[in-house]
């Protein structure tokens, strides 16, 4: 369909979620701008090809994702360690309590296989369905299911099994102090 | 942002309760407060996003486009063909 100006706003609304897809994604605010571009300028390229009345969050959303998935196979091999280095650098920022927790979860995010961040991600943040998110990841729904559950026990374990008994008393040590200094 | 089916938790987003004090988690299975935890941390983080609003440059971007006077963004300007 052409771009009329309903579907202009509905592209623009859909911005916020897909920035914030994007981020969880690559957890980096730059590189996840460029990916939102080259959606938006993707979608607007190709907007005949949206069926009218479809689902446009999932659309785009398919868009993004699979801009990120080739640009990550790329960049996996160029730049690993340059990836690498942004949990260690999450780690090492003084924060408050609230943003601590914020990146310790971002950590354990980024540990998942993408798959599993993907599908978790879509179901679990971005309010997807199964069913739009097996759209949109291109597999079967017992797929998704399979790698949500999968990506909860990770972080599950990564978060709040070892660290309850490795670090626990340190993490909320470090709360405390960091809620308390802010 | 439609709800995506899990419960929206009691735990305030400051709260740090130490994990696991009553019930040593299961390596396998998932505590109900344990999942209820991830699904509010994902969501406090993706909301803080969401929250940030449309940034300027895609508001531009898009005006752009849909305005055959202006110049296009990010792209050449010969596209000719039919």
């Amino acid at each position: 369909m052409p771009l009329t100006n309903q579907l202009r706003d509905d592209i623009l609304a859909a911005v916020p979620n897909l920035r914030a897809f994007a981020i969880s994604l690559s957890g980096n605010t730059d590189r996840a701008d460029d990916l939102v571009q080259e959606t938006l300028l993707r979608a607007i390229a190709n907007i005949d090809s949206f069926q009218p009345g479809s689902n446009l969050p999932a659309w785009l959303f398919t868009i993004l994702r699979n801009l990120f998935r080739s640009d990550y196979r790329k960049r996996r091999r160029e730049v690993e360690d340059a990836e690498g280095t942004y949990a260690q650098r999450l780690k090492t920022q003084p924060s408050q309590g609230v943003h601590l927790e914020f990146e310790e979860f971002r950590t354990a995010l980024d540990k998942l296989p993408q798959d599993q961040r993907e599908a978790l991600i879509l179901v679990g943040a971005s309010g997807f369905s199964y069913e739009d998110a097996a759209a949109i990841c291109g597999c079967a729904v017992g797929t998704i299911k399979s790698r949500v559950n999968r990506a909860r026990s990770k972080l599950g374990s990564l978060l709040y099994v070892e660290s309850a008994d490795d670090f626990g008393p340190d993490k909320t040590v470090r709360a405390v102090i960091g809620g308390s200094n802010g | 942002m439609p709800a995506g089916g899990s419960p929206a938790g009691g735990n305030p987003p400051g709260s740090s309760n130490p994990p696991g004090s009553s019930n040593p988690a299961r390596p396998t299975g998932l505590t109900t407060e344990i999942q209820a935890r991830i699904g509010h941390q994902l969501r406090a983080m993706y909301d803080e996003v969401i929250r940030q609003g449309v940034p300027d440059r895609f508001a531009t971007l898009i005006r752009k486009l849909d305005d055959p006077d202006a110049p296009k963004a990010g792209g050449s300007e010969t596209e000719g063909s039919a």
